[in-house]
């Protein structure tokens, strides 16, 4: 049975990935009316941790491995 | 309105293409995870219980992110922005030591007996009576609930997206429906710890980049003195007398009534959040998983009512009560979690925002629905209706029942759409049920001298004397002053004395007719009933694996934070 937490680090893979590019585009190309605190560019640190945590679960709990659930 | 129209009404921000991404792949994992679960739910123990094999912190989770609905994430960040940090009560006084107090008193006799459900508890200790009244005004609270969840999501869809209202109630209600109906509570479980996820990876930002905004947690403090008052911002100074804080309630209201009574009640005899324990691998694991969902608990308040202060520390727009949002167009106290979303989450992480949020909507309701669908079948269904079906017979029931209860759940969010104040409404409803449960529950496991019809009358007379308070006070309001002993009292304050009033009435009918009666023997208690039944023990394990162990290790940060936000 695949585990639980492999569905949460493909999750958390796929969403990181697709903020970590929506984020990395708006830095090349800055919106006309930007969030508050745009400066810190939120979108590409915080996909790039949970494109990190993603991966970790993805491999650590791989289908095919042994797991609780 | 058709679902492009929908798309085209006014809104507080427009999605992306990513934004859209991310929210459809969501949709597509959670139905994914459905499908993949259906072949593992063929029998009725798989069904309704996920087969008695969670571990620890998968039971945990889920029984945190039952929890995490439209409440939890909207309503407890708009009760935040209208009463300040006094909402925090409810992440702490108002659940830890209940938690505690399931984890480490009640759980071992629901596991010992290996009930089905809270009802199905009190069938084993009171007898059918008891069950009954039980099961009926659970059945019926569940349903009120889910609507009122589908009802705040698709307000929230509204707000935000512009989405019309019909769309998103038919549009969670459908997905909801089939990925329990396909998978039972183990698909539940599934969804709500990735949903816990994904709820804090989506709603975490706010609270870091708002701080950082406001110059921290002390410029805050005094954004919020300045633009309201210092009452907002004080957990306990301020509830030395009812008129002397935003919530017009005093400590007395908050430690006895929320919290010995109300959360009490709540997170030891509610079946939606006691389900997930009950899937619980082993008496171990059950005993845990209350503790890791304390743990979690005591941070939820960083996302739902840190939110809510940033928003009156710095939003520039003043929120307003809902019934004058919506005479004027303003936005009301519940908006303030979408809107300080909109404040800093661009695209990508709007959509992740976005997907936190409907995400915590359908825990809510799935985590109605599955406990709905278990107590309609075991406790009203099997016993009242038909007794001698085959096991596929009640899994079938269950995947019907689901479907039901979504269709029953939509038919009342349609009802909630008529009521000013959600918040409201639900706390009026948690008063009806819960408090006097808890008296009935409790008594029923700690006291063998309780009878069944002791019981059964006790929880009779606690719910009809709360119903009774509560249609009192709403036929002649200034009865509040009776009822929550202030004329300073506010609505609040009324719902935690009309559950502590409640649950004495239940408690004291319960005592005095169980002294008239004949009680059980103590062999027919074994396994029911505290001081009769022995405590299996956890298993020789190493001290910080101990239940007890970490059960202090919450206790001692619950009293840090009290002590830290006095």
């Amino acid at each position: 049975m695949i585990s639980i937490w492999f569905f949460i680090g493909v999750s958390l893979l796929v969403n990181g990935l697709l903020i970590l590019g929506a984020g990395l585009y708006e830095q090349s190309h800055p919106p006309a009316h930007p969030v508050v605190l745009f400066s810190l560019h939120a979108s590409t640190w915080w996909g790039a941790i949970l494109s990190l945590v993603g991966l970790i679960y993805c491999v650590v709990y791989r289908p095919g491995k042994k797991s609780a659930h | 309105m058709t679902l492009l129209a929908a798309f085209e009404a006014q809104h507080l921000v427009t999605l992306s293409k990513v934004d859209l991404l991310i929210v459809i792949f969501y949709f597509a994992l959670v139905l994914a995870i459905g499908f993949y679960l259906k072949n593992r739910a063929n029998t009725a123990e798989d069904f309704f219980m996920a087969g008695r094999d969670m571990t620890a912190w998968v039971a945990g989770l889920s029984f945190l992110s039952a929890n995490l609905g439209a409440l939890e994430l909207m309503g407890w960040a708009g009760s935040a922005y209208q009463y300040g940090i006094l909402a925090t009560h409810w992440y702490w006084i108002g659940a830890i030591p209940a938690m505690l107090f399931l984890a480490l008193v009640m759980m071992p006799f629901y596991y010992i007996s290996k009930t089905h459900s809270v009802p199905g508890y009190l069938k084993l200790r009171f007898g059918e009576p008891a069950r009954a009244v039980s099961a009926v005004s659970f059945g019926l609270m569940t349903v009120l609930m889910s609507g009122v969840n589908m009802f705040a999501m698709a307000k929230v869809m509204q707000l935000v997206l512009g989405w019309d209202i019909n769309v998103s109630i038919w549009l969670s209600a459908g997905t909801v429906a089939i990925y329990v109906a396909l998978g039972g509570l183990r698909s539940a479980i599934f969804n709500e710890v990735l949903q816990f996820f994904l709820i804090w990876a989506g709603a975490l930002l706010i609270p870091i980049l708002g701080l950082y905004e406001a110059g921290g947690w002390h410029n805050l403090k005094i954004l919020i003195a300045q633009r309201a008052s210092d009452q907002y911002v004080h957990l306990w100074a301020s509830l030395g007398s009812f008129s002397d804080n935003p919530m017009g309630i005093n400590w007395f209201g908050i430690i006895f009534g929320l919290g010995a009574v109300i959360s009490m009640g709540y997170w030891t005899t509610d079946f939606l959040v006691v389900q997930r324990i009950l899937s619980a691998k082993d008496l171990r694991s059950a005993e845990m998983a209350p503790i890791i969902g304390a743990g979690f608990k005591m941070f939820v308040p960083l996302i739902v009512i840190l939110p809510g202060l940033l928003g009156l520390g710095l939003l520039p727009e003043k929120l307003v009560p809902e019934s004058m949002a919506a005479a004027t167009g303003a936005h009301s106290y519940n908006d303030v979690l979408p809107l300080m979303l909109a404040r800093y989450c661009g695209p990508g992480l709007l959509g992740l925002g976005i997907t936190a949020l409907i995400a915590g909507f359908m825990s809510g309701m799935a985590g109605n629905v599955t406990a709905f669908t278990t107590v309609w079948t075991y406790d009203i269904y099997r016993p009242l209706i038909n007794s001698k079906g085959a096991d596929h017979h009640y899994v079938n029931m269950g995947r019907w029942t689901t479907v039901i209860g979504v269709l029953i759940s939509v038919g009342t969010a349609y009802l909630v759409m008529q009521f000013a104040s959600i918040m409201d409404y639900v706390q009026a409803l948690f008063s009806f049920f819960i408090a006097p449960l808890f008296g009935t529950v409790v008594l029923g496991m700690l006291w063998k001298r309780a009878t069944g019809l002791g019981g059964f009358l006790g929880l009779l007379c606690g719910t009809v004397s709360s119903i009774g308070m509560w249609a009192w006070v709403k036929v002649d309001p200034s009865a509040l002053r009776y009822v929550a002993m202030s004329s300073h009292a506010k609505a609040l304050a009324q719902d935690m004395f009309q559950a502590l009033w409640s649950f004495l009435i239940c408690v004291i009918v319960t005592v005095v007719v169980s002294m008239a009666t004949k009680p059980k023997s103590d062999a027919e208690l074994n396994g029911l009933v505290y001081g009769l039944t022995k405590v299996p023990s956890v298993g020789e394990v190493a001290f910080y694996e101990k239940p007890l162990f970490w059960a202090g290790v919450v206790t001692l940060v619950f009293f840090g934070l009290n002590f830290y936000f006095w």
